[in-house]
């Protein structure tokens, strides 16, 4: 455990991504069986330990220290499983040597919601500070130490001078501490096999647009659903359903599990169906219907009538066991379409290809795109070849223009990660009225992002300074000041008080200018609503 | 009869002493200011008369060119001022020349603490418990997390991170009075003899300290140097400095800082941090609380720093305090 909390507190303090890769690198080739694969669990996400939250670190600590004190210091330090390994009470008389990662891991998946509180503290006690906080993020997943998980599988890949791509292939075959995986890497054993398993294959992703202008005999362009994008894999006779993370999310979706019984890979955009006004294409709810289903291990039969999902096809990856990735786009979007017929309509169809004359006529018919579905446009090459991740000047996405509302800043709060300490994550609202007769401000959305490290110190101290009331670690300002704030989409909600809810809110500018009474009303953001 | 300390006050500005009409670290100019040591938030020029230690006026002479009015203490002195006021300078071991005020008055003691530690420092006093009835005490890094390590430790990862890279130098961020002079004299104290690098705005600081009889070996300025000479050595600049374009000139730096905040990785990692050396010149919270109970006064009353939990501490164990809710005092890069 030593040595690997000795890597997470190095990674933590490096920020150069080679220095980086050098470190993981270095640990995978100097650490033995299982325990670096373990290690490379953690570092990918790949580990949770089903007895152990956030909450239980939260519960064990205020059994040992006054709540008051630990709140303070949970809030000035900005991440539960430091400000724990912190406070943790040294223990008393000789304690065994530090536990390995495998003791460490096995003892973890040992631990059930009833001996967790006995457990833990055994563990913790063998273990100095930084011990301690690897273990707890070990044992809560998310190490948040500047680390992907790509990062961490090319680290993988450099350490044994294997491809990365290969990696990234066997990968999603395999499961933490990845025994097979380092026999062939490291030691030279056969690659672990993968032909009759229905595996992830890396999505091919795009880069932003932005000043660009394409060609369009050269590129396709077809609209960008706003849904999650998802890969379908039906091989000997499994199916799986993937997100773009590569996490498997069948039990989620068991409606598309049982629409797949061809042999293929299929890439496209989950969808629900839903009411819905102004689409041409038809038959696809905004994404707040989706959210609905996400993250849930099991389907009611009512969430299945009421909001059943679809999927919107933009690829085909495999078929019949033939890989088409080596194929042009162009190609590959034939035998899409060939292939379409097979499939039932009711839970499949086509992500349409958009024509236009040029760019500029492709520009208006973005700018008139009023289906709430749609998050914009992507721009194909028709003969990109379908590569893992983002290759410059293959795939762009050319998202809609963002719609922007002024609000006022009411309250604050202090972020976490990078920005412990600096109050970072701000609620703001619009006016219920006339501000001038009198009306009051009602919260619509909440914004963590959009300004620079200079804004953001600027704006720490308005909070600090324009404070008016606290409650707990909630700063309430003096309303003093507006933000333009940019979203994606606005929604009716029942959550809130003003009965709206944002889409992917941020903060387009800040107004140091602008009289808060010329902020808008809640009127203003209601007419957005497109849905 | 007056009610019992109505004689001190404290006000937004500084802490006043009503009968003398002297101020303790005012925030703004005044006729008399008591003055507990060099730092920036304590001490400031523009005031009629400072009575400070020896020291500690040097330092504010350096540092603000004020020359007019000082009027010297020693440790261990006792002045009379007007209005029938006792003030006794004690050491704080905070940097050099801090002092403890303690005041006496109509048989009433109070000890207002400046900044302190506990800690042994080569370049400073150590502080010295003084029984009174308020304790007046700051809180900067008055939270139960934080714990400073031996000194020795820290020197240890400092001294092994420069071995591992000869071909490197180790930067480290230092607040330019006491922090990067007790650094200088505990790595000479851990036997490092090879000569130390400086940023230009070190130098003056040193020279006092030297003058004061603080050994600090052999020192260097950067802009006398090559790169190449710096290989292998520790280079000491102001906090400021680290991520300036200034230490372009510097052999591939590893980015060091010196201070009590380097005990919360996300604060390292705000000011890009590569080795975090937990330094300070500040009481941790044991040496706080430690202190508190040593001293064992009527009642505490906090300046400055996390006064909510100290405050809570408090409450938990039974004993008066208050928090003043003084300005202008800022956590400094310590």
């Amino acid at each position: 455990m030593e040595e690997f909390a000795a890597l997470i507190d190095a990674l933590v303090y490096t920020r150069s991504r080679n220095e980086k890769l050098r470190l993981i690198a270095e640990y995978l080739q100097n650490t033995g069986d299982p325990d670096r694969g373990w290690a490379m669990g953690a570092l990918t996400d790949g580990l949770d330990f089903k007895a152990v939250k956030s909450s239980t670190i939260r519960n064990l600590l205020k059994e040992r220290i006054d709540p008051v004190l630990w709140s303070l210091s949970r809030d000035f330090v900005g991440d539960t499983a430091e400000t724990a390994s912190l406070l943790w009470p040294d223990p008393l008389g000789d304690v065994a040597p530090p536990p390995s990662v495998s003791e460490a891991v096995e003892a973890l998946e040992g631990m059930t919601r009833a001996s967790v509180m006995n457990e833990l503290p055994k563990l913790l006690d063998r273990l100095d500070p930084p011990g301690r906080y690897a273990l707890f993020k070990l044992a809560t997943g998310g190490m948040r130490v500047g680390v992907s998980s790509r990062l961490a599988k090319v680290a993988f890949a450099q350490a044994f001078d294997v491809s990365v791509d290969e990696v990234e292939e066997y990968w999603h075959a395999l499961e933490p501490p990845f025994a097979d995986l380092f026999a062939w890497a490291a030691d030279g054993a056969d690659p672990p096999d993968t032909a009759n398993m229905p595996l992830f294959k890396p999505f091919m992703l795009a880069h932003p647009l932005e000043e660009t202008v394409v060609d369009l005999a050269e590129y396709a362009a077809e609209w960008k659903w706003d849904g999650i994008r998802v890969q379908l894999v039906h091989v000997a006779g499994e199916t799986r359903v993937y997100s773009r993370s590569g996490d498997d999310i069948s039990a989620t979706f068991p409606e598309m599990v049982d629409a797949l019984d061809i042999p293929a890979v299929l890439d496209g955009e989950l969808l629900v169906r839903g009411v819905h006004q102004g689409g041409e294409e038809g038959g696809a709810a905004s994404f707040n219907a989706l959210q609905q289903r996400l993250g849930r291990k099991t389907v009611s039969k009512k969430m299945l009538t009421e909001s059943p999902a679809f999927v919107r096809l933009y690829d085909v990856l495999s078929l019949g066991g033939e890989d088409l990735r080596g194929l042009p786009w162009h190609q590959r979007r034939e035998r899409l379409e060939d292939l379409l017929p097979r499939l039932p309509d009711s839970h499949f169809d086509l992500s349409q290809l958009v024509e236009a004359r040029d760019f500029d006529h492709l520009a208006q018919i973005r700018e008139g795109a009023r289906d709430d579905a749609i998050e914009g446009l992507m721009l194909k090459r028709r003969d990109s070849l379908y590569v893992p991740g983002r290759k410059t000047g293959l795939w762009y996405k050319w998202k809609r223009d963002p719609l922007l509302i002024d609000c006022v800043l009411m309250y604050a709060q202090r972020g976490s990660g990078k920005r412990s300490s600096f109050y970072s994550d701000y609620t703001f609202g619009c006016w219920d009225g006339d501000p001038d007769e009198g009306a009051d401000l009602l919260p619509v959305g909440k914004a963590y992002s959009g300004f620079t490290d200079e804004e953001l110190k600027k704006l720490d101290r308005h909070v600090r300074q324009k404070t008016i009331n606290r409650f707990g670690p909630v700063r309430e300002t003096d309303k003093s000041l507006v933000f333009e704030v940019a979203f994606d989409s606005v929604h009716e909600s029942k959550r809130h008080k003003s009965g709206l809810a944002m889409r992917f809110p941020r903060i387009h500018r800040i107004r140091w200018d602008k009289p808060v009474h010329e902020a808008d009303r809640i009127e203003a953001l209601r007419q957005l609503i497109r849905d | 009869m007056a009610a019992p300390f109505s004689w001190i006050r404290p006000e937004p500005h500084g802490v006043h002493i009503v009968p003398a009409d002297v101020w303790i670290d005012p925030s703004k100019p005044v006729d008399t200011a008591l003055v507990t040591h060099g730092h920036a938030d304590h001490a400031r020029g523009g005031h009629g008369t400072t009575v400070a230690t020896p020291e500690t006026l040097a330092i504010m002479e350096l540092r603000y060119n004020t020359r007019e009015g000082a009027a010297p203490v020693e440790y261990g002195e006792t002045i009379r001022l007007k209005g029938r006021v006792d003030a006794t300078y004690i050491p704080a071991g905070h940097v050099l020349g801090s002092a403890q005020i303690l005041l006496e008055h109509a048989g009433e003691r109070v000890v207002i603490t400046g900044d302190y530690k506990r800690r042994a420092d080569p370049t400073c006093p150590p502080f010295e418990v003084t029984p009174c009835d308020i304790f007046i005490t700051e809180a900067t890094f008055g939270l139960p997390l934080f714990t400073h390590p031996p000194i020795e430790d820290e020197m240890g990862k400092l001294l092994a991170r420069l071995e591992a890279h000869p071909d490197r130098c180790v930067l480290v961020g230092a607040y330019a009075l006491g922090k990067a002079q007790r650094v200088i004299a505990e790595l000479r104290a851990a036997g490092h003899d090879q000569p130390i690098y400086l940023h230009g705005a070190m130098e003056k600081m040193c020279r006092l300290y030297e003058d004061f009889g603080v050994d600090l070996g052999e020192l260097r300025l950067v802009s006398d140097h090559d790169k190449d000479d710096m290989r292998s050595s520790i280079v000491v600049c102001p906090p400021s400095a680290l991520n300036d374009r200034w230490s372009r000139r510097l052999p591939d730096p590893i980015t060091a800082m010196a201070s009590g905040w380097m005990r919360v990785r996300q604060r390292a990692r705000q000011r890009n941090v590569e080795l975090p050396l937990v330094i300070s010149d500040h009481a941790d919270w044991g040496e706080l609380t430690r202190t508190i109970q040593e001293v064992d006064p009527h009642e505490t009353w906090i300046t400055h720093g996390r006064e909510e939990a100290l405050l809570r501490w408090h409450q938990l164990h039974q004993r008066r305090a208050r928090a003043l809710a003084l300005v202008g005092y800022e956590d400094e890069d310590d």
